[in-house]
């Protein structure tokens, strides 16, 4: 089984865990930025950061065989802290590098007017930087958080083909359908979707325009929860085409959108897809 | 060493880069966006004397721009960025403004850019540095091949500091790097 996890926040991870995840066949990974346990309070916090999920990262990751790329943003808990904001005018500078391959996560978290204007900002700048968008649903009020995000996705004027909707659940997956974007699932340990729940969503649902990612990070959570996705799959019948699919092709497709995914060193990797080059320099 | 007017010369019929460089003399901040996106506006295509496409764009892109933006591009750049700028540090008028990213580069704990501060670039380094440089080399297992006039600079307090390392390594019954183990018996001998 060949994985891709399109979210994993491997800053927060062991070299023990990059160890499980190529043994279980995890050969790329997205680390989306995002927040951290505690909150951040000056602009060059961020640029720290960054640099670590373009640098330092993919660094570590390519000694277990994993590729990483990044995509870059201010999230939506930390657009409430005016101090922070100043991020903004230094996302271009990132949102231009190689390895970055989509703007994320925004999205909202208690869906504030601060939430609401970085939330538009940074769909306006994967625009102008041709990338595609990585939405985060909040984990409080997430109905109306899901509908709301469709809302702007849609008002902003990006094709909803190039926006991924993420952590949705069985309530929250129609709208997101609906409306035409990719639908991401996080499975968790304990909370967001269980391996089991994935599996009926897919049989409900299908596996089109479907991104599965364990959304590992501080909290409790785990790297493997894609693999054992997979194997719940195919205990329930589905075949290894289908598996491959949602684990590796889905990602494939929804990140290649950027023109700068690289997976030319990663091994099997396979074919590009439908004429969209998954190779270095290919937009 | 590959000059600047060779890089010139055999990226002349790119026009793309040739427009970028014309609006990175007029507008100095517009280099922070295109420099990231080199390899895809411009190409990767190897092109002499171990340069390639994007490198040598990088080189011409810089030399172009005030030295702030060059330490901008550098602070902002991810890895292949950051090798390029040191890449090109020797053919930039930009003197001792080159330290601060020399030093920078070798604290990182990432092999290629350890590396590449000890190319010609590395000629900048103090001694001190220099050594201190080399011997985190020999820890992380990057090649002595690349470390720029080594025979030349090699001197009796590297000796000492590779003798010591090599002591520990025997201690722990792990192996010196051939190449550090024949650099200190260059040393010893001398």
């Amino acid at each position: 089984m060949r994985i891709f996890d399109p979210h994993i926040h491997m800053t927060s991870r062991t070299t023990d865990d990059y160890q499980r995840m190529a043994d279980a066949g995890v050969r790329a990974v997205v680390e989306p930025a995002f927040w951290l346990g505690q909150p951040r309070t000056n602009p060059g916090s961020f640029t720290d950061y960054f640099d670590s999920i373009i640098g330092w990262e993919p660094f570590r990751a390519s000694q277990f065989g994993i590729r990483h790329h990044a995509t870059i943003a201010l999230n939506p808990k930390e657009a409430n802290d005016p101090r922070c904001r100043p991020v903004l005018d230094l996302l271009p500078r990132y949102l231009a590098k190689d390895g970055v391959v989509a703007v994320g996560e925004i999205g909202y978290d208690s869906m504030t007017p601060a939430e609401d204007e970085v939330f538009a900002a940074q769909l306006a700048l994967a625009l102008d930087h041709d990338l595609p968008a990585m939405v985060h649903t909040p984990h409080r009020d997430k109905a109306r958080g899901t509908q709301r995000s469709l809302d702007v996705i849609k008002e902003s004027g990006i094709a909803p083909e190039r926006v991924v909707l993420d952590h949705l659940n069985e309530v929250t997956v129609a709208a997101a359908r609906e409306a035409g974007v990719w639908t991401g699932f996080s499975i968790y340990p304990d909370t967001k979707m269980s391996p089991e729940r994935m599996v009926a969503i897919l049989r409900e649902f299908g596996p089109e325009r479907v991104l599965v990612n364990s959304a590992a990070d501080w909290g409790k959570s785990d790297p493997l929860l894609t693999l054992h996705t997979g194997e719940a799959l195919l205990k329930a019948g589905f075949d290894e085409d289908f598996v491959d699919r949602v684990l590796w092709r889905n990602p494939v497709e929804f990140y290649g959108q950027s023109g700068r995914l690289d997976l030319s060193d990663v091994a099997d990797a396979g074919p590009t897809f439908a004429g969209n080059s998954i190779l270095r320099g290919g937009s | 060493m590959t000059t600047l007017d060779e890089l010139r010369k055999e990226l002349a019929g790119n026009d793309r880069l040739t427009e970028d460089l014309r609006r990175v003399a007029e507008k100095p901040d517009t280099v922070g966006g295109l420099f990231p996106a080199a390899g895809r506006r411009y190409g990767r295509e190897p092109l002499l004397d171990g340069w390639t496409t994007d490198e040598a764009a990088r080189a011409l892109l810089l030399a172009a721009s005030p030295v702030e933006q060059v330490l901008a591009v550098y602070r902002y750049g991810d890895t292949a960025e950051k090798l390029a700028v040191l890449k090109a540090l020797p053919l930039l008028p930009i003197g001792d403004s080159a330290v601060p990213l020399l030093e920078d580069a070798l604290r990182t704990n990432d092999t290629r850019l350890v590396a590449a501060a000890l190319g010609p670039a590395a000629d900048r380094l103090d001694q001190e540095a220099w050594r201190q440089a080399v011997l985190k080399c020999v820890f992380m297992g990057v090649p002595l091949s690349g470390v720029h006039r080594l025979a030349e600079r090699a001197d009796g307090p590297l000796g000492a500091m590779l003798g010591a390392f090599a002591q520990e390594r025997q201690a722990a019954g792990r192996d010196m790097p051939p190449d550090a183990l024949a650099l200190l018996d260059q040393l010893k001998e001398a």
